[in-house]
C-alpha cells in the first residue's frame, strides 16, 4: 500500500516544498510570511507619510508622490497584510481547532495563496511606472480613479482582481472545511470562536469580493472602452461608485474585526483560567453584526446629499450595531472578571485589544450620529476612528495569536521578556500616533492633505514622533520570530495552564500531518 | 553614558515641541460656530462624547478591578461561571435605550439641516481642481477662489503667516442674518465645500447640484479646506468666507461688479507685449503652474510640458494653442478656461506662454482676437 506510506512522509525538501505544497501549516506559515513582509512595506510608506507631515510646509515629498503613498499604504495594509494574516491564521488553526487532518480543498489552497505575490507584486511595480502609483486614495472614488487618473490604474484594477480571487477561493476552502471536516461530535455550537467568527467572515468575503470585482471591472471599461458608469458627462453616476465601493467596503471592515474578535474570545479565558462568559450570545453577537453590515454601508456617504430619508436610516441602523459589538466586550469583561490571571505577552495584547478597540468604537458610534458626522467627516477624527479600530484591534489581534501559537507552530517558547518589549513599545507608540489625531481631526485638520496650515503642527509632531516609536518597534518582533524559530526552552504540547481546545492535544511543534483519525470532542 | 544620551534625546524632542508651539495652539476639540446648526451639532458632539467617557469609565473600571484583584499572582482562584441570562439582558436592552435617547434629539438636527426651504440668498459653488467658483445666483455675479498663499511659504524660503494654506485671492461675503442657500457641484473630480464654523461640508459632484444652508450670526473670517481627495493639490484649495452686515454686504455688490466692468472694458484697449508678459505671468501662476509648472516643464505624462513644446512654439499651431485654452481637453485635467477667464487675461497668459521659457515667438494675442474666437464658438 504505497498510498498509506505516502500518507506519513514528512515535507519535500527545497523550493519545491513551498511551490508544490498543499500541506495547510505550509500555505498557513507562507501566508503569514507574506503578510509581514507587506506589513513592513505598507509601514514604510506610512512612515514616509509621518515624515512629511512633521512639520507644515512641503519637505520630503511632493504632493503627488503623497497621495501615492496614502493610497499604497491602505491598499496594501488593508488587502495585502491584514486580510492574508487572518487567511493564514485560519490555514494553520482551524483544522487543528476542528480535528480535520488538512483544509477541504489543499491544492485551491496552494492556488490562492500564489495568486497573492503576483497580484502585489503588480500593485507595487506602479511605483516605478511612468505618471506614478495609483494616487486615489485606497477608496479610488471615480471620476478621479478613472478619467482623471494616472495610467497605471489599469495594474492597479487587475492586482485588485488577483486579491479578489484569491480571497474568494480562500473563503469558499473555509466554508466547506468548517461546514465538512469537523471532528465527530463537534457540533456547530461546541466550535472553537475563532472557527465560528472565520465561519460568518468567509460568508462576508464570498459575498461582498464580487461586488469590488464588478465595481474594478466597471472602472475598467470606462477608462479603456467607453462605457460611463461612473461618468456624469456620458449619462453615468459618481455616486453609484460610492454606493458599489463600500457596498462592499463595509462589510470588508468586519471581514477584518470578526477573526479578531474570535482570537480575543480564544486568549482571554485562557489566561484567565476561566470559560469564555456568554459564548452563545458571542455568535449570536458575530452573526447580527455580519447581518447589520450589509445594511450600514451609506454612513460613509453622509455628505453626499442623500435623501433625508435615507440618512436617517443609515444613522439608526448604524448605532445599533454598537449593541452587539458592546455585548462582546462586556462578554470578555465578564470572562476577566472573578478568573485566575496572568498576563503573557497574548494576554497583554488582548486586553490592550479590548481597551483601544473600545476606544475605536465609541468614536465609531460619534461617527454614526449624521449631523455630527458633517464635521467629523473627511478629517483626521476619522483616520484616527479606523486606525485605532485596525492596528490596535486587528493588527494587535494578529500579534496575540502569533505570540500565542507561536510555540505550538515552532516547538519553542518564545522569548517574554522581547515580547513584553514589543507590546510595550508598540502600545505607547500607536497611542502617541493616533490619539493626537482626534484632537487635530475635531480642530479641523482634512484627512489626506501633505500640508497643514499651522494651527496642526504641535499635535502631527507627536504623530509622528509615535508613528516612528511604532513602526520600529516591529523590527523587535521579526527578532522573536526569528529567535523563536531558531531555537528557545522546549514547548509542551499544551502550551497554557488554561488552555482548552484540540489544538493543543497534538504535541509541540505540530506534526507535518495532524488527526489523521479524527479525536474525541468532549 | 547611556542615559545621558537618552535624556539629550529627550530634551532635543522638547525643544522641537516648544519652537512649534510658538506659533501653534494645542485645539483639542470642535468649534462651536456661528450658526445655530452649529451649535446644535457641537451640543449633539458632546452629549454623546460624555456618554462614552461614562460607559468606558464603568467598564474599564470592572476590566482593571479584576485585573488587580483577580490575578493568579495574588492567589486568585478562577470560578467556572459562564452565563447569566439577567446580566446578558440587562447589557442588551440599557444600550438600546440610551441610543434611542440620542437619536431623537439626532434626528431634530438632521431635519433642521435639510431644510433648504425660503432661502435670501442664493449662492452656486462649484469645485475646480483646485478652487472654488462661486456664483451669485440673480445678481449676475461670478468669480473663482484662488489659493493665495506664497510658494516660498509651502518651499520652506521664508516664514509662514498665521493663515497659512488657508488664504485666497477672492473671498466668499456673505451677508450676517440671512439663510444662505449653497448649490454645491463640480466641474471634474468629487471636492467637498467645508467651513467648520457653519458646520456646513457638501460633497461638490459633477453631475449632480447639492444643497446646503447657513445663517451666520455674528461678522468675521471663516475658514475652511476641501474636504474630499480631488488630486494632486487636494491640500491647497481652502475656501474663505467673509460675513459682513447688510450694507457693507450691498457696498461690496457693487464694487465687485464695477471692478469685473472695468476689466471687460479693458479687454478695447492695445495691449504691449511687455504688458501682457506681466499680466500673463500673473495669471499663469495662479491657474496653470500648479500642473505645467512654474518654469513650464509640466510633469510627464500626466501634465505634458509648455516649454519648447510644439504647440507654444510653432506658428501654426497658434490657434489650436488658443483652442485648448479656451475649451480645455476632455478625459483630462485641462479644463477650458474660456468660461472662467476675462479676454484680458486669456490673452496675456497664451502670450505669456508663447514667450516665457525661451520660447520666444514675439506672438502677441490680442484680448480682441479671443473675444471674436469665443463668439465665433
Amino acid at each position: 500500500m504505497t498510498s498509506a506510506v505516502d500518507h506519513h512522509h514528512g515535507p519535500a525538501t527545497g523550493m519545491t516544498r513551498w511551490l508544490f505544497t498543499t500541506n495547510h501549516k505550509d500555505i498557513g506559515s507562507m501566508y503569514l510570511i507574506f503578510s509581514l513582509l507587506m506589513f513592513f512595506i505598507g509601514g514604510s510608506m506610512a512612515l514616509i507619510i509621518r515624515m512629511e507631515l512633521v512639520e507644515p510646509g512641503l519637505q520630503v515629498v511632493q504632493p503627488e508622490f503623497f497621495n501615492q503613498m496614502t493610497t499604497m499604504h491602505g491598499l496594501i495594509m488593508v488587502f495585502g497584510a491584514v486580510m492574508p494574516a487572518f487567511v493564514g491564521l485560519a490555514n494553520w488553526m482551524v483544522p487543528l481547532m476542528i480535528g480535520a487532518p488538512d483544509m477541504a480543498l489543499p491544492r485551491l489552497n496552494n492556488f490562492s495563496f500564489w495568486l497573492l505575490p503576483f497580484a502585489f507584486f503588480m500593485l507595487l511595480s506602479t511605483l516605478v511606472m511612468d505618471g506614478g502609483a495609483p494616487d486615489f486614495g485606497w477608496t479610488f472614488y471615480a471620476p478621479l480613479s478613472t478619467t482623471y487618473a494616472p495610467p497605471s490604474v489599469t495594474f492597479f484594477i487587475f492586482a485588485i482582481h488577483l486579491a479578489g480571487v484569491s480571497s474568494i477561493l480562500g473563503a469558499i476552502n473555509v466554508i466547506v472545511t468548517i461546514m465538512n471536516m469537523r471532528a465527530p461530535s463537534m457540533s456547530y455550537m461546541k466550535m472553537p470562536l475563532f472557527v465560528w467568527t472565520w465561519l460568518i467572515t468567509a460568508f462576508l468575503l464570498v459575498a461582498v469580493m464580487p461586488v469590488l470585482a464588478g465595481t474594478v471591472t466597471m472602472m475598467l471599461t470606462d477608462i479603456h472602452f467607453g462605457t460611463s458608469f461612473f461618468d456624469a458627462g456620458g449619462g453615468g453616476d459618481p455616486v453609484l461608485f460610492q454606493h458599489l465601493f463600500w457596498f462592499f467596503g463595509h462589510p470588508e471592515v468586519y471581514i477584518m474585526i470578526l477573526p479578531a474578535f474570535g482570537i480575543i474570545s480564544q486568549i482571554v479565558p485562557t489566561f484567565s483560567r476561566k470559560p469564555l462568559f456568554g459564548y452563545a450570545s458571542m455568535v449570536y453577537a458575530t452573526s447580527s453584526i455580519a447581518l447589520l453590515s450589509f445594511t450600514v454601508w451609506a454612513h460613509h456617504m453622509f455628505t453626499v446629499g442623500i435623501p433625508l430619508v435615507g440618512e436617517l436610516f443609515f444613522m439608526y441602523a448604524t448605532m445599533l450595531i454598537s449593541v452587539p459589538t458592546g455585548v462582546k466586550v462586556f462578554n470578555w469583561v465578564a470572562t476577566m472578571f472573578r478568573g485566575s490571571m496572568t498576563f503573557e505577552t497574548p494576554m497583554l495584547f488582548a486586553i490592550a485589544f479590548i481597551v483601544l478597540f473600545t476606544i475605536g468604537g465609541f468614536s465609531g458610534l460619534m461617527l454614526a450620529i449624521s449631523p455630527a458626522d458633517f464635521q467629523y467627516h473627511d478629517t483626521y477624527f476619522v483616520v484616527a476612528h479606523f486606525h485605532y479600530v485596525l492596528v490596535p484591534g486587528a493588527v494587535f489581534s494578529i500579534m496575540a495569536a502569533a505570540y500565542y501559537w507561536m510555540p505550538k507552530w515552532t516547538g519553542n517558547m518564545y522569548d517574554e521578556y522581547l515580547g513584553k518589549c514589543h507590546f510595550w513599545c508598540s502600545f505607547v507608540g500607536l497611542n502617541l500616533t493616533f490619539f493626537p489625531m482626534h484632537f487635530v481631526g475635531l480642530a479641523g485638520m482634512p484627512r489626506r492633505i501633505p500640508d497643514y496650515s499651522i494651527q496642526f503642527a504641535d499635535f502631527n509632531l507627536v504623530s509622528s514622533l509615535g508613528g516612528f516609536l511604532f513602526g520600529f518597534s516591529q523590527l523587535i518582533f521579526v527578532l522573536v520570530v526569528v529567535k523563536c524559530v531558531k531555537g528557545g526552552k522546549k514547548a509542551e504540547a499544551v502550551v497554557w495552564e488554561g488552555a482548552e481546545g484540540l489544538e493543543w492535544q497534538v504535541p509541540s511543534p505540530a506534526p507535518y500531518h495532524t488527526f489523521e483519525t479524527p479525536p474525541e470532542v468532549k | 553614558m547611556k542615559e545621558r544620551s537618552c535624556s539629550s534625546a529627550v530634551l532635543i524632542i522638547l525643544a522641537a515641541l516648544w519652537s512649534v508651539s510658538a506659533q501653534a495652539d494645542w485645539a483639542l476639540n470642535m468649534t462651536e460656530g456661528v450658526t445655530e446648526v452649529s451649535r446644535s451639532i457641537y451640543s449633539l458632539h458632546m452629549q454623546i462624547f460624555w456618554i462614552c467617557v461614562v460607559i468606558a469609565i464603568a467598564v474599564f473600571s470592572v476590566m482593571f478591578w479584576s485585573i488587580i484583584h483577580h490575578r493568579k499572582s495574588v492567589g486568585a482562584k478562577a470560578e467556572q461561571f459562564h452565563e447569566n441570562t439577567t446580566v446578558e439582558l440587562i447589557w442588551t436592552i440599557v444600550p438600546v435605550l440610551i441610543l434611542v435617547a440620542m437619536a431623537v434629539p439626532a434626528t431634530t438636527t438632521l431635519i433642521e439641516m435639510y431644510d433648504t426651504s425660503d432661502s435670501d440668498v442664493d449662492i452656486q459653488v462649484t469645485g475646480y481642481q483646485w478652487k472654488w467658483q462661486y456664483q451669485y445666483l440673480g445678481e449676475d455675479l461670478s468669480f473663482f477662489s484662488n489659493l493665495s498663499t506664497n510658494p516660498d511659504e509651502i518651499n520652506n524660503k521664508v516664514e509662514k503667516n498665521k493663515n497659512y494654506l488657508l488664504e485666497v485671492d477672492e473671498p466668499l461675503v456673505v451677508p450676517i442674518g440671512k439663510k444662505i442657500r449653497f448649490l454645491v457641484t463640480s466641474n471634474d473630480v468629487i471636492h467637498s465645500w467645508w467651513v467648520p464654523a457653519f458646520a456646513v461640508k457638501r460633497d461638490a459632484i459633477p453631475g449632480f447640484i447639492n444643497e446646503s444652508w447657513t445663517r451666520i450670526d455674528e461678522v468675521g473670517t471663516y475658514r475652511g479646506q476641501c474636504a474630499e481627495l480631488c488630486g494632486k493639490d487636494h491640500g491647497f484649495m481652502p475656501i474663505v468666507v467673509q460675513a459682513v452686515t447688510d450694507e457693507d454686504y450691498a457696498l461690496w455688490l457693487t464694487e465687485k461688479k464695477a471692478s469685473i466692468a472695468a476689466e471687460v472694458a479693458a479687454a478695447a484697449r492695445v495691449w504691449s507685449l511687455e504688458e501682457l508678459m506681466v499680466r500673463g505671468e500673473q495669471v499663469y501662476q495662479k491657474n496653470c503652474a500648479a500642473c505645467h509648472q512654474v518654469g513650464g516643464q509640466g510633469i510627464s505624462p500626466m501634465f505634458p510640458a509648455l516649454k519648447a513644446s510644439a504647440i507654444a512654439t510653432q506658428a501654426e499651431q497658434r490657434d489650436a494653442h488658443i483652442k485648448i485654452v479656451l475649451e480645455g481637453r476632455a478625459g483630462t485635467a485641462m479644463q477650458a478656461y474660456g468660461a472662467q477667464l476675462s479676454a484680458v487675461e486669456l490673452a496675456a497668459v497664451i502670450t505669456y506662454e508663447r514667450n516665457a521659457w525661451g520660447n520666444d515667438t514675439g506672438d502677441i494675442i490680442t484680448p480682441q482676437s479671443i473675444q471674436s474666437m469665443l463668439k465665433s464658438k
